[in-house]
């Protein structure tokens, strides 16, 4: 019987990753996937890769991701889009806030620029005029995650990765883990599974946090840069059973991508209408003339949501041999990249880049 | 079935029977209604509202499916062929 | 603010309209909706030609001027369930509550992908006789039809009728299946008639049997159909090819709703009981949306999902041995006008599978399903949502169809907003 040096289950934008990240460094590895890859909130996400300043923790895990991430950005696959993120504010409050994110990025070299609200029209003839400012942070890019994620796994594949596709893991033992058809793969074993982590770790607490999006036909020249309130970061962070904020996203097709909604409870993946007017709603305040736009799609996907927001990455106490990259909650592609490089770091007994410990899983058992 | 709607097409006057779709409209200044994704002609396949091969600019309103509109008097019609 | 009906009939060709019109007999408050501009769904869409036959003025007169069922043509229906709708027609979004459902939505044709298919003036066989009919200017243009199934020689008389020169129908089916159609048709003496009448209506156009078109020619617009012959390949100028391999039902609505549906290649079909009951309370499905079997099964599909709608119960004996007359032919037609192979793979790799996102057939080949082929080649990603190319892909590569999501049409961003509007006390920003 093969031992592998180590198991990845799990195949989406966060599993690749890691699977990518191990073969490079000539481990053996499997990739045990239930469906296809990426087929999961890494299919249903925005792509946006983004600098979330509120947290230092997950900021510094950004960072050191977004760097990894500009190695990719001229893989036609991963259809990389420099189009900025230009965060807006309603208020004087939010405004005011906006000199602290420029300092917080500017500490992790991450350029922002305040815009003056008689200048956002300038950048976006869209909005709706009386907002009172925003800030544009013009590195931040969207990827197309799901072809990454297939980019990322066809490498390990080609550097000896054994990749297991529609083959549900089961349960964990302490050689390995068991799939559904009775097979055994023995090693050590790294849980990058999403949602799913609690059926086979039911210890970590991490709920699904259901999320809508809305594509539009065609519209070329709608919008240029990704657009978000600045009371994203609230309803992101917020406990709040559940809330809408105002997200959008220019598409390299001239389709606009409409988010963004997040309520706990609620694991199917049918589309709440209710759910969808509020998020519609919210998006018409800031931008008024989607008003006449076609919707040609909706959907809603799963954030893996832990306790505190943060992703669990490294090893889980009192089990042998099992690793865990999950919970990432909404920023999942952001934070592939570093999680994968991270989690195999603290695997091969390494220093990480940046500091592990407020991802420790651990944190979640005391 | 009796008289005649005018419309124009691509800035051309026609005149087609009354209960007669744009599409039937469109058909008599061109075959080809709009351009695909990657600029390919493109013209009615199902004439049922299926296809949206169909879409015009119906007074200047775009992206309207030709075979489920009838034709008013006056009506506007632009294609992108 | 939403308005309540007791039954809601979506669809308003022969199904619908019957169904319309015996729930409304048995007491209730109806809404008949269509898509269409106009009631009588494909088989009775006026034509600005001639008039619709006795049959089908009366029953349209008789929906249409019934105080109990209000039509509302134009309408599609965006999402459903938990006894409300979205619909949305040129007034915009409304909301409409009911009690049951009528699913009556008919079939759509299937396309089979061939090399030259985008090219304008290649149409479906009931697409040119629907875009006739709505005044297309078809006479005097050369049409070839082709495709299989007694709708090809239907199309083509319409097609005559509205002035066309019918050069020739091309017909897959083997003559030895032709024939068998031919001498079982008389054992259902209403379609051996039609089929006479059609016969008459469409005397010198040769009707091609065991034959195929393998590719459409032209530079901006079709000039050409290559056919596959029984003694070899041949061309026919011509100004419309009118291709269709079937019918597809349409049962996004009923998929939505939770029903249960069988699926065997692109041939997919609402399931229900003697009553027409779907595996859903409350929902009801009628005529071709539950297989394709033709206008006099769906009269009478159409009545008994209407009084079962309106909670009538109805002696049924009688309609249920009519129905499983009309069944029974359509079997027939199912058996004879099977597709031959090699109509399945007509497309190579460079021909376009998604005339929506320009997908050729090569880009999805290798994926194991529907969703993975589009996640990774947007095929299914635009305005058809995924009608046209995931037939076909079920019909080529045997790929289950995708689920049903809302919107089941596309729709304009405030339908989604303005009717749920009223509703909300939306907290202060």
């Amino acid at each position: 019987m093969k031992t592998f040096d180590l198991i990845v289950v799990g195949a989406g934008i966060v599993g690749a990753a890691c699977a990518d990240a191990a073969a490079a460094e000539k481990l053996r590895i499997a990739v045990v996937e239930a469906d296809i890859v990426g087929g999961g909130a890494t299919a249903a996400a925005m792509g946006h890769l983004v600098a979330l300043d509120d947290d230092p923790a997950e900021l510094a895990l950004a960072r050191y991701s977004l760097t990894l991430w500009e190695e990719l950005r001229e893989l036609p696959a991963a259809q990389f889009d420099r189009c900025g993120t230009l965060w807006l504010a309603r208020s004087d409050e939010e405004f005011a806030a906006i000199e602290a994110k420029i300092e917080r990025l500017r500490r992790v070299s991450i350029g922002a620029e305040a815009i003056a609200g008689s200048e956002l029209n300038r950048l976006e003839p869209a909005l709706a005029p009386g907002l009172r400012g925003g800030l544009l942070v013009a590195s931040d890019a969207v990827v197309y995650a799901p072809n990454v994620a297939r980019f990322l796994i066809e490498r390990a594949r080609g550097r000896g990765a054994e990749i297991l596709l529609r083959r549900r893991a089961v349960a964990l033992d302490d050689d390995g883990v068991l799939l559904e058809d009775r097979t055994h793969l023995a090693g050590p074993v790294l849980l990058a599974t999403g949602c799913a982590l609690p059926d086979l770790l039911p210890m970590l607490p991490l709920r699904p946090r259901k999320g809508h999006l809305v594509m539009t036909g065609r519209c070329p020249g709608f919008i240029r840069h990704q657009l978000l309130e600045l009371g994203y970061t609230e309803s992101a962070r917020g406990a709040a059973a559940s809330s809408v904020a105002f997200n959008v996203q220019p598409r390299r097709t001239g389709q606009i991508l409409i988010g963004s909604s997040r309520e706990f409870g609620s694991v199917g993946r049918e589309v709440s209408l209710p759910t969808v007017h509020r998020m519609l709603a919210r998006a018409l305040e800031y931008l008024p003339g989607l008003r006449t736009l076609e919707v040609l799609r909706a959907w809603s996907g799963l954030r893996p949501t832990s306790l505190d927001g943060r992703p669990y990455l490294g090893a889980v106490p009192d089990r042998r041999q099992v690793w865990v990259a999950a919970g990432h909650e909404g920023l999942g592609i952001t934070t592939a990249l570093g999680s994968a490089r991270v989690v195999v770091d603290l695997l091969l007994g390494r220093g990480c880049a940046i500091d592990p410990a407020p991802f420790a899983p651990a944190r979640a058992l005391s | 079935m009796s008289g005649v709607v005018r419309a124009e097409i691509d800035g051309r006057a026609i005149e087609v029977p009354a209960g007669a779709s744009v599409a039937a409209a469109v058909a008599r200044v061109t075959a080809v209604f709009r351009s695909s994704v990657s600029g390919t002609p493109r013209g009615p396949l199902c004439g049922m509202g299926v296809c949206f091969e169909c879409r015009v600019t119906i007074d200047g309103v775009p992206d309207r499916r030709a075979c489920m509109e009838l034709v008013r008097d006056g009506m506007r019609v632009r294609t992108r062929g | 603010m939403a308005e309540r009906y007791q039954t809601i009939v979506c669809g308003a060709g022969p199904a619908g309209l019957a169904a319309a019109i015996a729930a409304a007999a048995a007491g209730a408050r109806i809404a008949l909706l269509d898509a269409q501009p106009h009631a009588g769904g494909q088989i009775w869409r006026p034509s600005v030609r001639y008039r619709l036959p006795a049959r089908a003025r009366g029953m349209l007169a008789r929906a249409l001027n019934n105080g109990r069922i209000e039509f509302r043509p134009g309408t599609r229906v965006v999402a459903a369930g938990d006894g409300e709708m979205l619909v949305e027609s040129a007034t915009g979004g409304a909301r409409l509550r009911y009690e049951s459902l009528v699913i009556a939505t008919g079939a759509r044709e299937l396309y089979l992908p061939f090399r030259g298919w985008t090219l304008p003036g290649v149409t479906g066989a009931g697409g040119l006789q629907a875009l006739a009919k709505q005044g297309w200017p078809i006479a005097g243009k050369r049409v070839v039809v082709a495709g299989t199934g007694p709708l090809l020689l239907a199309a083509a008389a319409t097609l005559r009728r509205h002035g066309a020169r019918v050069l020739a129908v091309i017909e897959q089916a083997a003559p030895v299946a032709i024939r068998r159609f031919l001498t079982a048709v008389p054992g259902w003496p209403r379609h051996a008639l039609e089929a006479l009448a059609l016969r008459a209506r469409l005397g010198s156009v040769p009707y091609r049997c065991g034959e195929y078109v393998a590719a459409a020619h032209g530079t901006i617009a079709l000039e050409a159909a290559e056919v596959h012959g029984r003694e070899g390949p041949y061309r026919i100028e011509c100004d419309h090819l009118a291709v269709g391999y079937g019918l597809v039902p349409n049962i996004e609505l009923a998929l939505l709703l939770g029903c249960r549906v069988d699926a065997a290649r692109s041939a997919v079909r609402v399931v229900t009981d003697d009553s027409m009951s779907t595996s859903v309370p409350g929902v009801f499905a009628a005529g071709e949306v539950r297989g394709v079997a033709g206008c006099a099964a769906a009269l009478i599909e159409g009545e008994i999902a209407g009084y079962a709608a309106a909670g009538a119960a109805r002696p049924v004996a009688r309609l249920a041995r009519r129905r499983a007359r009309a069944r029974r032919f359509a079997a027939l037609i199912e058996g004879c006008f099977a597709l031959d192979e090699r109509v399945r793979h007509l497309a190579d790799t460079d021909t376009i599978l998604c005339r929506c996102e320009d997908v050729p057939l090569g880009a999805v080949q290798g994926h194991p399903d529907a969703r993975s082929a589009k996640l990774a080649t947007r095929c299914g990603m635009g305005a058809c949502q995924g009608r046209v190319c995931g037939a076909a892909l079920a019909e080529i590569l045997g790929f289950a169809p995708d689920r049903a999501r809302i919107p089941l049409f596309p729709v304009a961003l405030s339908s989604l907003v303005d009717p749920f509007t009223a509703d909300t006390a939306e907290p202060p920003p």
